[in-house]
């Protein structure tokens, strides 16, 4: 995770990836998501240089992927913890706790939605639906895995074991 | 009862395993003995409708496609899958995801498709793996790719990710995020089988529509008509959630008593408790009273018969202790922050609607705040581009018309001046109150006298608070 603000470079082999999404679509301006998707994987966010970059690589106007980063929430627009919770309190997951996994998990880390701890290794977010309601209440972790049917001691353990991963 | 989707078979999501127990015989079928125009009467024969919530005929959705390939044509099949309380196409894909794949390959086949695009949401990382690694075997079986097995057809497949906008599932606004923009819906006509993505003819299916098609072609249109309501035939992956003993996707046939799935399927309510509520097809859809649930049949006639609809088929149940107005609060948030913000009517909307139900969830709500949310929900209603709107407006209109009385015992604060301002709002559209025309009505005469008064005193902060 770049914490910094960075300028973002692909590799020969990255620069082949791109052309392999380009060649998915009829049009190039189609590929913006999937590049969006390659700058967030490697720097962990993506700047305003980065949508530059991602604009020229596609010859596409800058505030054309600015446009586009920011209307889809899973793109991050600003550094985040190294172990981002987004945890659902949506409806089957707020029936089954899920606004007592969020707040526990906010109170033990001492920060509310959208905030990093200072440390810099956690920050949480209040999401919708993740389509896991018959396992609620359930958290993904940096866009990836589910950890689904929570407890508080499962959320314990869980913050440990992140924690100690260092 | 036979399940068409998700099997009783180990490891299907592995083409060897899929290939030994019959899969790709239906494309194999279609290839070497069927023409497109006989696929499509097939699935017409069927009545197999649409699994994405409008449950649309998808064999008459296939033929609005133009013949003929002056323009490329598209498939877009959608996995956006974000409305809350549906989480199905996400077992296709883990349980049963090559059937897809053959589902989408043959209506690619049937209208002469050449790009087939599946768009899953970007939350779903895990089951996006696994489609690119299916769709991958399937290259490498010849199943997908230029002339497949000899037949002349040629069709490429491709996984587009998401990235988190609920909006993406409607399909225009699906399409404009396939072509790399802002994920806006667009205004119809014209439909997307006449200018679909980058122009072009276009169809979008959802996942489980597609997953019934192989079964379809094996066993006959007519084998498919006979199973469940023949209204709406077929079965449905019914995803139950929230307070039942065991959540989970349950395949059933259509038609089947929402009693018998919550009972004898899910196991009853949760610590022996009696239910509330319940929303039939996710949280779009207007919910049910206990006593509309008890004789329901899970089809969408049956639904339709009642004001509510089948949508996505998730079920949530709730319990006799659930708050009903936090529930409908947290369901108005979702769609607040869902607004794609382009009509004025559903940005603005839910967020008034969303402060009316945070200030009667602290306790300051006004007396008139419930005829005020159902007016600002009518207003919503049918103004907006797409179903969005509708769909935020729906559980407020029915959850206040329907729970009344909860939402009265949350509100203790009388207050003279706005009931004012909401029955002149009020009087634009309900059949309950009286015209503002009618000037000589002693109400209105009141109200005009009372509301010149407020506009004097400078007290006007009912839309603003």
């Amino acid at each position: 995770m770049n914490t910094e603000n960075y300028t973002p470079v692909f590799d020969e082999n990255e620069l082949k990836t791109v052309q392999m999404h380009i060649s998915k679509y009829p049009k190039p301006m189609a590929a913006v998501m999937p590049l969006l998707w390659m700058i967030q994987e490697k720097y962990g966010w993506i700047s305003v240089e980065s949508m530059r970059y991602v604009g020229d690589l596609l010859k596409l106007p800058h505030d054309h992927v600015l446009g586009v980063a920011t209307f889809y929430s899973m793109y991050f627009k600003k550094p985040m913890g190294k172990y981002h919770l987004q945890i659902c309190t949506n409806v089957s997951c707020m029936l089954c706790d899920g606004y007592k996994i969020f707040n526990h998990i906010s109170d033990k880390l001492g920060i509310k939605n959208k905030e990093v701890t200072q440390d810099g290794m956690f920050s949480i977010e209040e999401v919708e639906c993740l389509g896991s309601c018959a396992t609620a209440p359930m958290l993904q972790i940096n866009n990836k895995e589910f950890h689904e049917n929570l407890t508080v001691e499962k959320v314990d353990e869980l913050l440990d074991k992140l924690r100690n991963s260092n | 009862m036979e399940k068409i989707i998700l099997k009783d078979i180990p490891d299907l999501d592995k083409i060897d395993v899929y290939l030994a127990n019959g899969g790709y015989s239906a494309w194999k079928k279609v290839l070497k003995e069927m023409k497109p125009d006989d696929v499509i009467d097939e699935v017409k024969k069927s009545g197999l409708r649409g699994r994405g919530g409008a449950c649309f005929p998808t064999g008459v959705k296939w033929g609005f496609m133009p013949k003929g390939n002056e323009k490329p044509k598209f498939l877009c099949c959608n996995g956006d899958e974000s409305e809350p309380g549906s989480f199905k196409d996400r077992e296709i894909f883990e349980k049963n995801p090559h059937q897809f794949i053959e589902g989408s390959l043959i209506a690619a086949y049937a209208m002469g498709i050449q790009s087939v695009y599946v768009y899953i949401r970007g939350e779903y990382w895990r089951w996006i793996n696994i489609m690119e690694k299916c769709i991958e075997d399937a290259y490498s079986k010849g199943m997908i790719g230029k002339n497949i097995l000899g037949s002349g057809f040629s069709v490429e497949m491709y996984v587009h990710k998401g990235a988190g906008a609920y909006i993406c599932g409607e399909e225009s606004s699906l399409m404009n995020s396939l072509e790399g923009k802002r994920g806006y819906p667009r205004v119809k006509p014209p439909f997307p089988a006449a200018v679909g993505v980058w122009g072009n003819p276009t169809t979008i299916n959802n996942i489980e529509t597609l997953a019934n098609v192989p079964e379809i072609i094996n066993k006959g249109g007519e084998w498919f008509s006979k199973i469940g309501d023949p209204k709406h035939p077929g079965t449905l992956l019914f995803g139950v959630s929230g307070h039942v003993n065991n959540p989970g996707v349950y395949e059933l046939p259509t038609g089947t008593p929402l009693m018998t799935i919550i009972n004898d399927y899910c196991g009853g309510i949760r610590n022996g408790k009696d239910f509330k509520m319940i929303i039939p097809g996710g949280s779009s859809m207007p919910p049910l009273t206990k006593e509309e649930s008890l004789n329901m049949k899970m089809d969408a006639e049956s639904l339709k018969a009642v004001g509510s609809a089948i949508g996505t088929a998730g079920i949530m149940v709730m319990d006799e202790d659930t708050d009903i107005v936090h529930v409908l609060q947290r369901i108005t948030k979702f769609y607040y922050h869902e607004s794609c913000g382009q009509c004025t009517p559903c940005r603005e909307g839910c967020g008034w609607m969303l402060k009316v139900l945070n200030r009667i969830m602290d306790g300051t709500g006004r007396s008139t705040d419930l005829d005020l949310l159902i007016s600002v929900a009518e207003n919503i209603e049918g103004n907006t581009i797409c179903a969005l709107g509708d769909a935020a407006a729906w559980p407020v209109k029915w959850t206040v018309r329907k729970f009344r009385k909860e939402f009265e015992a949350k509100i203790t604060k009388e207050n003279i001046e706005l009931p004012v301002l909401n029955k002149v709002h009020g009087l634009r559209k309900s059949d309950e109150y009286v015209s503002i025309e009618d000037e000589t009505n002693p109400v209105v005469e009141n109200l005009i006298g009372k509301v010149q008064e407020i506009q004097k005193n400078d007290k006007i902060k009912h839309f603003s608070s």
